[in-house]
């Protein structure tokens, strides 16, 4: 459905985006990662025809952006990092105005602009005017602007920005509740809200693509080596010493680290890492049972997307969550 | 054509949502009925003495209030012109809506000619404006209407140019006031570089006062239709609309 190759972008003195290429399929959602002014509201504007590439090409839905925008634009549905509204409008005129902006009419259009401000909960406000509005309203307002015209492609650039936190949740739901008739790509900071929403992820950082993957096979990626926390406790009257039970994990074959991370007269709490590709769980288990200790816990510890992305792209998520409006400018 | 009905109306409503309209209209509405009482009561006065000194052809009304008021409201318009121009772009890109219009499928052009076709019409208001004190002209006197429609056409002509200017300028700034001072500033040097031509007659002169709007609509102003200025003024609206189209694709390519 959108295919970007080799995509670069250049201002001034700075390149914005750097040599990307990804592709994303029909019915997608797809996040979009990365730190502060990593590119990501450059690529969108590029993918939504408001900026040119430098260099490179970029298609949606089989048309270029920049051999015939047109046809691109009457395909996408997009949310800037501002809702693009006219605070003078009430939310109802404002819908119908953009639906007639992408060519609806008539009866068609009355039927859409019910439908959507049905479906991002704003049929309630219609009839206010848009300035009025909540930063959370305003940001529906923003993305029933973007699906008015039932568009194949959603790009929605920081959709759960300056939302409170069940607002979050019922943007997410919807979100989710678009994709399968949309391809969505959506460009956040948020970690867990990727996780929770996307099937794949896209993660840049200072213009250059880090990683696109699926969810699920990035944490794996990353993972490679496996974390495994041990409780173990002491039984009857069996000889019971921390250092004494932790030289026996790190003999276990395929271990290559053990932390004590809590102990007391009647436990330990142990952090053991395995070489990369080696199961250890099954061996560790029965070096604990065989020396006479009960196990109480045994868990693997899956890597956090919070982790993935921080190897990858090397930064802090706290900076990239100060996120300043127009980061590309 | 459809889609610039579409800016065409929400510039419109925008204009007449907001006090802009409104205030603009007033304004207008007092300044020009201020002016159309004055010439009135010259012209009633300049007609008793002459009157009284027995003597005199008849007065005529078209030279005596029509064509000075038509020059006035010239005159008046550039100051207004700012005020209808300045928000129309730097608006849109202060407040990101931009990009709104520019990932519709819309093509600039369109846009361009909603948001100055828009402008031109508050202007025609502020004529009708104009129009309603001419009516008392047409009921107690009989002057001529055909040099008052040369008239208005000079105006409109004259309008759309400068609105033209105007909407230039404001793709080229954020800040509204910027484009405001900076509408105002062209309008005021397109009026008085005509000034040159009374004492300088060299070519650089001429060109000068060829540039001013104020020279063209004398024509107009004496029901006189001139091609030469007719030309004037399309050609500025043109230029003008033809840059404004120019200066909104650099945005993409600078932003």
């Amino acid at each position: 459905m959108i295919t970007v190759e080799g995509l670069t972008k250049r201002y001034a003195r700075t390149v914005a985006v750097d040599n990307i290429s990804f592709q994303v399929q029909k019915g997608q959602i797809v996040g979009f990662l990365g730190p502060n002014g990593a590119g990501k509201t450059t690529t969108m504007r590029i993918l939504t025809c408001f900026l040119p590439p430098s260099e490179g090409k970029a298609t949606v839905a089989g048309f270029d952006v920049l051999e015939q925008p047109m046809e691109v634009k009457r395909r996408i549905g997009y949310l800037p990092e501002t809702p693009p509204v006219y605070p003078e409008m009430e939310v109802s005129e404002y819908l119908s105005f953009v639906g007639k902006l992408k060519g609806l009419s008539g009866p068609n259009l009355a039927r859409r602009v019910d439908e959507v401000s049905e479906r991002c909960a704003v049929a309630d406000v219609r009839h206010k005017l848009i300035g009025k509005l909540s930063k959370g309203y305003r940001q529906r307002v923003g993305l029933a602007q973007a699906i008015i015209h039932n568009p194949d492609v959603l790009i929605l650039d920081e959709p759960t920005a300056g939302l409170d936190p069940k607002q979050i949740n019922e943007t997410r739901d919807l979100i989710k509740g678009l994709a399968g008739d949309h391809t969505i790509i959506l460009s956040t900071h948020i970690l867990p809200e990727v996780e929770q929403t996307c099937e794949q992820v896209i993660i840049i950082s200072k213009g250059r693509l880090v990683a696109t993957d699926s969810v699920h096979n990035l944490q794996n990626r990353a993972r490679g080596a496996e974390t495994v926390l041990v409780e173990v406790a002491p039984r009857d009257s069996a000889p019971f010493e921390q250092t004494v039970v932790q030289r026996k994990l790190e003999q276990v074959a395929g271990v290559s680290r053990v932390l004590l991370r809590d102990a007391s007269p009647a436990r330990a709490v142990f952090e053991v890492e395995s070489l990369k590709d080696k199961f250890i769980r099954g061996d560790l288990a029965r070096a604990v049972v065989e020396s006479g200790w009960n196990l109480n816990e045994l868990h693997t510890t899956a890597m956090s997307l919070e982790e993935i992305f921080l190897q990858l792209t090397g930064s802090e998520p706290a900076a990239a969550a100060a996120e300043t409006p127009g980061e590309a400018q | 054509m459809r889609n610039v009905g579409i800016i065409f109306k929400k510039e419109i409503d925008s204009y007449f949502v907001s006090p802009v309209a409104y205030l603009l209209l007033t304004m207008f509405g007092l300044i020009f009925g201020f002016f159309f009482w004055n010439a009135v009561s010259y012209f009633v006065m300049v007609g008793i003495e002459s009157q009284m000194r027995g003597g005199g052809g008849p007065m005529n009304l078209n030279e005596y209030v029509i064509r000075p008021l038509l020059s006035n409201v010239s005159v008046v318009g550039l100051f207004f012109i700012p005020m209808m121009t300045m928000r129309l772009f730097a608006e849109e890109k202060r407040t990101g809506t931009i990009e709104l219009l520019a990932t519709s499928p819309i093509r600039d052009i369109e846009v361009i000619l909603g948001k100055w076709l828009a402008a031109v019409a508050l202007y025609g208001c502020m004529l009708l404006f104009t129009a309603v004190n001419f009516a008392f002209l047409f009921r107690y006197g009989n002057p001529d209407w055909k040099p008052l429609a040369v008239g208005y056409l000079g105006l409109l002509l004259q309008a759309g140019g400068l609105l033209a200017v105007g909407t230039l300028i404001s793709t080229m700034t954020r800040n509204q006031i910027i484009a405001g001072a900076a509408t105002f500033g062209v309008c005021l040097m397109l009026w008085i570089l005509e000034w040159v031509s009374g004492y300088e007659t060299a070519a650089w002169a001429q060109v000068l006062a060829y540039c001013s709007v104020i020279t063209h609509f004398e024509s107009f102003a004496k029901g006189v239709i001139d091609s030469k200025d007719v030309v004037f003024y399309i050609s500025l609206i043109f230029l003008g609309l033809f840059l404004t189209s120019r200066s909104m694709e650099s945005l993409r390519w600078r932003s």
